[in-house]
């Protein structure tokens, strides 16, 4: 049974995609912020990247000091909105929370979080100024959390910096990557706006930095270069029937669905296929968009998902069925999607192993791969001098965040292979210290 | 089943639970109500030439999520005219023979009173209670707090009211006063039957910080009010423990101050009162908290094997002390429960700055915080911090065969005298090097 119906206007899409973390009413935030205990050396601010003063800000907010509450935030994350909303919050902050141990809800600080901040942003309360000028440019490859917290805070120390971004809007993965009800596009948009206004960075659109010659101007043009440049697309899969029609890449179909909401077409069945973070999100989205039935199809077990439990309960509340110990080995159809072959699978010693002879086909008009991220390996060769790891990441040294090739720094996705939205916040703002640094 | 029955200096009751007088007992539809659902007797909303009052009356004091913890008023007394509040009392008694109505009084002549006494005794009131309390507005016109504060006065009217009265007379006492026990003695002496403490604190509950006007704000300007609600509680406590203990007063009490459930009304009881008056509780949540007191009540009486509320009064007070007479070779010191402790850190925080730094933070990654027992004083301060229900716990630590209270020391001359006493208490407590203070981790 579907749970949802396929949205036809902006309404039933908002009316589906409704936000699980919805902006508190005051009597909320002042009820919620009343339960905070005050910890010592609280354990919320220590599973916070950015280390925010948590227990502080919630203070605020219960003293009737929302714009101080917004300053505690911002003072830590530079996106401290966007943090509110798209972090693993269950897994951070709230999931250290003490009340755990008690078996008492925890604070819902994600939420009183965005209570202080959406407050600053709509009321544009301005905490940030840019530094006196010190005759340093600095050039930020992508506008998304990373670049964002970098480019922010070296306009801090008074350096000029232009951000290059492909796309014709900043946030990244904020904007693209995340789910709908996790953020709204305006959210996600007018908090860099709210930044930009205050410590007035450039953001150059629709200029996708790649070439050796690009890089080679860079290096010219500027004193040092950041490099905020995330992921680039799905990992194939490699297996047959994989350029069908109605076969997509989880990070395309979502990109797409950020942008065209309502419009974006899904089946009557659809198989995801994967067992992380994204997969819940690409088969929580199917489902919100009306597919008739959304299977969530992974290679092991339930419980080696990498996906975090309360991205899988999200997903199964909103009607995907979990299919597990599967593996696809064929896409069917001739010109578009038919279906799904699978082969069944068993773990032996962590090893996955094909069950020969357990092949069987799943009808479907939709398949979504979940299955990972490529590498921006390309933009990365024409670098001269970057070090990259086993795993194709970007090598930084660990403080200063600087590259093999002294000019460049890095954070956010590319060093890491795919974190959330907070490490790269927290990465890039150090990266910045180190390219000031650097400078200096 | 226990007997709820109550007989009150004279003033018969269903229970020992009655309203105060106050905006609850403004008018005969009110009390019917609250009869109706089980209080026992009311204090009618003080008598006497009606007032005009301001608009803007209340005021409050939360604490965080928390509503009117704390509750001011600078409401004065009726404003409504005399015969229509007897009328309405006639009818109440008619409805509700056995339940007590006291009519609260405040006028200023003697022959006022004396016709005021004569008015509500005809009406049919069960008893009277005096007016010497309010704090605010009467007392300025010489009524009130301004009697209550002068034993000589209190007693001398008290006396008028006994010339005429045939009822028991109850004596409200204001608690701003020194020493509560001197209008209370004073009562006694002008002949009153009993006494009724708690009335409201002097006060000001909060100060509007945009225009500089404390609350409640009347056309931009403020008063003092009258404090009341579950914060006034423990100074209501003590006076009633003061009056009991005082010989000179010895007629029965009815507490009042901050009760709203069963346990407030126990402890009242528990430190000398026979009959207890609520007020704020019944204007924050209705007349149905009743409902929660009288079972809650019945069956503390159960688990105590009282069979009626006399029985009750005043147990607390064989264990009320001068602080010279406690035991000063009892000690106790902290113990966390580590199974139970949250890590939440507040008795770390809270003994290391506020206290004795007698706890300690784990160096393995673990957040349960430790005690240094030899550092412990047991004051308590971590166990009332701790957001755990039993999570730490006050252990006795002597053999409890040796009492030596700081009255038997004094007597044997085994006390400090000078400032540099080598018997000083802290002598050999540990303190930390104040420069370590400035050390960061």
């Amino acid at each position: 049974m579907p749970e949802y119906k396929k949205p036809n206007s902006k309404e039933e899409f908002e009316k589906n995609f409704s936000q699980i973390k919805p902006l508190m009413k005051e009597t909320q935030a002042y009820y919620e912020s009343s339960r905070c205990l005050f910890c010592y050396d609280a354990p919320c601010v220590s599973a916070c990247p950015t280390g925010i003063d948590i227990p502080l800000f919630i203070r605020q907010i219960n003293t009737g000091n929302v714009t101080g509450a917004a300053k505690t935030i911002y003072d830590s994350n530079y996106l401290g909105n966007a943090c509110g909303k798209v972090c693993p919050t269950e897994v951070l902050c709230e999931g250290a929370c003490v009340y755990n141990l008690q078996e008492v809800k925890p604070i819902e600080i994600g939420r009183l979080q965005n209570f202080a901040t959406s407050n600053s942003i709509r009321n544009n309360i301005r905490y940030f100024e840019p530094g006196l000028p010190i005759n340093k440019k600095v050039a930020v490859i992508g506008a998304g959390p990373a670049g964002i917290s970098c480019a922010c805070e070296l306009r801090r120390s008074g350096i000029e910096v232009d951000i290059f971004e492909a796309k014709d809007k900043p946030s990244g993965l904020a904007l693209y990557g995340v789910a709908p009800y996790k953020i709204t596009n305006e959210e996600a948009l007018e908090e860099v706006n709210y930044l930009q206004e205050q410590l007035g960075f450039n953001i150059i659109y629709n200029t996708y930095i790649s070439s050796k010659e690009d890089f080679r101007k860079l290096e010219e043009n500027y004193d040092a270069v950041f490099l905020g440049i995330g992921l680039g697309k799905t990992n194939p899969v490699n297996i047959k029937g994989e350029n069908l029609k109605n076969c997509y890449g989880a990070v395309e179909f979502i990109s797409e669905l950020r942008m065209n909401h309502h419009l974006t077409e899904t089946g009557d069945t659809v198989i995801v296929l994967g067992g992380g973070n994204t997969a819940m999100d690409a088969a929580s989205e199917s489902a919100k968009l009306g597919a008739g039935k959304v299977i969530l199809a992974y290679r092991r077990g339930r419980n080696e998902m990498g996906a975090y439990d309360f991205e899988f309960e999200l997903a199964k509340n909103a009607g995907v069925e979990g299919l597990f110990n599967v593996s696809p080995v064929e896409i069917t159809g001739i010109d578009k999607v038919t279906g799904v072959k699978f082969i069944r699978t068993q773990t032996n010693n962590g090893k996955l192993e094909m069950l020969k002879g357990t092949e069987f086909i799943i009808g479907c008009d939709m398949v979504i791969k979940a299955t990972g991220q490529l590498k921006q390996s390309e933009v990365m060769t024409n670098i001269p001098g970057l070090e990259t790891d086993d795993k194709g990441r970007i090598k930084v040294n660990e403080k200063t965040y600087q590259t093999a090739n002294p000019k460049y720094f890095s954070a956010g996705d590319v060093i890491s292979g795919g974190q959330e939205v907070v490490n790269a916040v927290a990465e890039a703002k150090a990266a910045a210290a180190g390219i000031v640094w650097f400078l200096s | 089943m226990p007997d709820l029955k109550i007989n009150f200096a004279g003033i018969k009751a269903p229970n020992p639970f009655w309203l105060a007088s106050a905006p609850p007992t403004n008018s005969g539809y009110q009390i019917m109500k609250a009869f109706d659902l089980g209080w026992g007797g009311a204090v009618w909303k003080t008598l006497g030439v009606p007032v005009i009052n301001v608009s803007s009356r209340y005021g409050s004091v939360n604490y965080r999520d928390s509503r009117m913890i704390g509750f001011n008023n600078i409401e004065l007394i009726t404003d409504r005219p005399l015969k229509d509040n007897l009328r309405e009392i006639e009818e109440v008694k008619k409805y509700f023979p056995d339940h007590a109505v006291i009519a609260s009084l405040m006028v200023e002549s003697k022959s006022e009173w004396h016709q005021i006494v004569k008015d509500v005794e005809n009406a049919g009131v069960d008893g009277i209670e005096l007016n010497f309390g309010c704090p605010h507005g009467m007392c300025e016109r010489g009524m009130g707090s301004a009697v209550g504060q002068e034993p000589e006065v209190l007693k001398m009217i008290v006396s008028w009211v006994k010339e005429v009265a045939k009822t028991p007379v109850i004596v409200k006492l204001t608690p701003n006063i020194t020493d509560i026990t001197e209008p209370g003695i004073a009562a006694r002496q002008g002949g009153g039957d009993a006494v009724s403490l708690i009335n409201t604190i002097q006060s000001i509950v909060g100060i509007d910080i945009d225009n500089f006007v404390p609350y409640p704000v009347v056309d931009g300007k403020s008063t003092n009010g009258g404090y009341c609600g579950p914060a006034v509680k423990p100074i209501a406590l003590n006076m009633v423990k003061n009056c009991s203990l005082e010989s000179g007063i010895g007629i029965p009490i009815s507490g009042i101050g901050g009760i709203e459930n069963w346990r407030d009304a126990v402890e009242f009881i528990l430190l000398g009162a026979s009959s207890v008056q609520v007020c704020t509780a019944v204007m924050h949540y209705g007349f149905g908290i009743i409902r929660e007191i009288i079972p809650g009540f019945e069956s503390y009486m159960k688990e105590k094997n009282f069979n009626t509320v006399n029985d009750m009064v005043g147990k607390a007070i064989p264990n009320v002390k001068n602080w010279e007479n406690l035991n000063l070779n009892y000690k106790i010191i902290a113990e966390i429960n580590k199974d139970k402790c949250i890590g939440c850190q507040l008795c770390y925080i809270a003994c290391e700055d506020g206290a004795h730094q007698a706890i300690g933070l784990s160096k393995n990654g673990s957040r349960v915080p430790y005690i240094i027992d030899e550092n412990c004083v047991g004051c308590n301060l971590c166990s009332l911090v701790c957001p755990v229900e039993n999570c730490i716990s006050m252990i006795r630590t002597d053999n409890g065969k040796f009492t030596e209270t700081w009255k038997e020391r004094t007597d044997s001359g085994n006390i400090p005298v000078t400032f540099d006493d080598p018997l000083a208490g802290g002598l050999n407590h540990f303190v930390p090097d104040p420069l370590t203070a400035l050390k960061k981790p």
